[in-house]
């Protein structure tokens, strides 16, 4: 592919990210955005009423998930012109959530605007940085989930084999949450069969690594022999299953669940080679015959799961 | 129809002591770091593994005629993934607290190695009746190993055991954290290995005797 097309390309799916991130639901309200941790701020198109702000009470937000609680605003501020609104909670709100608001009968300059009902959700483009990064580090499925350890404890002996695992495992990995998104939304979802779930990732799971490691096999016989051995061992790890089963429950669309495999993917490989370059040195290392082996490596990635704690709670975008 | 004329008692044995999935083969650890943070998670984790053991090993023994040799693992893999639904169906809809607490890792159980190695080293060799008392054996090994790993962390970090206070005070709260598990269970292992080296030790000091 030379440059250009691959310039067309990237600006197609600039264009179509950039589609899918506005969103408007009513004519008069032109932007709903969170600002801090518990403030949410919305745009209008021009002034609304000081007596309708004022009656902020009969304002309606919830998390779109669950509509029966109610969130309270502690109270409500205008900009000069009265075409933007802030609204204050009581609690700090769970931003990683869509919340819904109703605003009924909106008041602009004596005429109503009729009754909005908005969604407030965080950018496009943050939110899936955030669940790439979320994926990778805050969340790190070895470490802070605690899967995939089978796996993290087996081929971690050497640098090289942890190098080589965690490259297979990425790209299978993100092949099989991407073909798991379509079979869930275009077949699971419309049939209602959502409860074979388990069964069509665990099959799909299998029909992956079989495919991957055929057509590396034709393709490339050296890269191969090289990862060949790890494919029949990515069936064995909770992390293979435990992705696409997130993703349906969490219901991601497509970009999204590409970032939540992308992010799965590279941080496992964070973890196995983080853990590799230890005990390459601990195997050196002068340790009570005891602890030798299996126990070490479980104290280690003890020791990395408690700094990876430090990551807990940070949110970016 | 059993291999080297081993006892029942024997099969059974073999899953709670040489082939302990948790402390002897070191397979399917993710629960037992994951969720071992009290011991009822352990029992009700164990109870599940058990049900899903026996059932796809009862499975697998009565059609083990009709599959052919290379396409063993998919069937295996199926008919685990099978009971697995069920499990957590049953357990969705009459446990939802529970189900709550074991979060994902029930729907897990699909892919905990040692189920499949059951399946390949014994019930496809192996009549009903023998294949359920491996089933048994290899299910409550891994609910006793749950169950020890639970109450050590449970005991540590709340000094209750079933949320029954026993100790009446907290001894070390760290083993509350989440991340508490790799310790307990290196640890664990530790002490194993160190009854293991010292009887080694003593066995070997007898023989020269």
């Amino acid at each position: 592919m030379n440059r250009s097309t691959l310039i067309r390309w990237i600006i197609c799916i600039c264009i179509l990210m950039g589609c899918t991130a506005c969103d408007t639901e009513h004519r008069f309200v032109k932007r709903t955005e969170f600002k801090k941790t518990d403030t949410i701020v919305i745009r209008f198109a021009g002034p609304v009423d000081e007596a309708w702000i004022n009656n902020f009470k009969s304002f309606r937000i919830n998390e779109q998930p669950d509509p029966d609680i109610i969130l309270t605003i502690d109270r409500v501020e205008a900009s000069k012109d009265r075409s933007t609104l802030t609204l204050f909670m009581k609690d700090p709100l769970n931003q990683s959530n869509p919340h819904q608001v109703v605003l009924p009968e909106i008041m602009s300059e004596g005429q109503s605007q009729g009754t909005a009902v908005v969604s407030v959700k965080k950018l496009y483009w943050g939110n899936l940085m955030s669940i790439l990064i979320g994926a990778m580090f805050i969340y790190n499925y070895v470490f802070v989930k605690y899967l995939g350890l089978c796996v993290y404890l087996g081929v971690t002996q050497k640098k090289s084999t942890a190098v080589g695992m965690g490259i297979t495992f990425t790209i299978v990995i993100i092949f099989s949450t991407t073909i798991s998104w379509f079979l869930y939304q275009y077949i699971l979802k419309p049939f209602q069969i959502e409860f074979l779930q388990i069964i069509v990732f665990i099959g799909l799971v299998s029909l992956t690594v079989q495919a991957v490691d055929t057509i590396l096999r034709k393709v490339n016989p050296i890269l191969f022999k090289e990862f060949g051995v790890y494919l029949v061992l990515i069936i064995s790890s909770c992390l293979i299953l435990a992705v696409p089963l997130i993703m349906a429950a969490q219901n991601y669309d497509f970009f999204e669940s590409l970032m939540l495999s992308t992010g799965a993917g590279l941080g496992f490989f964070i973890a196995l080679f983080l853990m590799a370059c230890v005990r390459e040195r601990i195997d050196v290392a002068p340790i009570p015959e005891s602890y030798k082996g299996m126990p070490i490596a479980f104290i280690v990635s003890g020791l990395f799961a408690l700094s990876f704690m430090g990551f807990s709670g940070m949110s970016i975008f | 129809m059993l291999e080297n004329n081993q006892s029942y008692g024997n099969i059974f044995l073999n899953g709670i002591l040489n082939e302990n999935p948790i402390f002897r083969l070191a397979l399917s650890m993710c629960p037992a770091v994951g969720i071992s943070t009290n011991m009822m998670n352990g029992l009700l984790m164990g109870i599940a593994v058990i049900f899903v053991q026996v059932c796809s090993s009862l499975t697998i023994s009565l059609v083990k005629d009709f599959i052919h040799p290379r396409i063993r693992i998919p069937t295996y893999t199926l008919t685990i993934a099978t009971w697995v639904t069920v499990t957590d169906l049953v357990l969705a809809a009459f446990f939802p607290v529970a189900y709550k607490s074991l979060g994902i890792f029930v729907r897990l159980i699909v892919v905990f190695c040692f189920i499949t190695m059951r399946l390949d080293v014994f019930a496809r060799k192996n009549s009903v009746f023998p294949s359920l008392i491996d089933a048994l054996g290899m299910g409550f090994g891994f609910l006793l190993g749950m169950m020890a790993i639970g109450g050590v962390r449970e005991l540590m970090g709340m000094g209750t055991l079933f949320g029954v206070d026993v100790l009446g005070f907290r001894p070390l709260l760290f083993f509350v954290l989440p991340c508490s598990g790799f310790f307990v269970v290196g640890f664990m292992m530790a002490i194993f290995n160190y009854t293991e080296i010292v009887y080694n030790r003593r066995k070997k000091a007898r023989s020269f005797a």
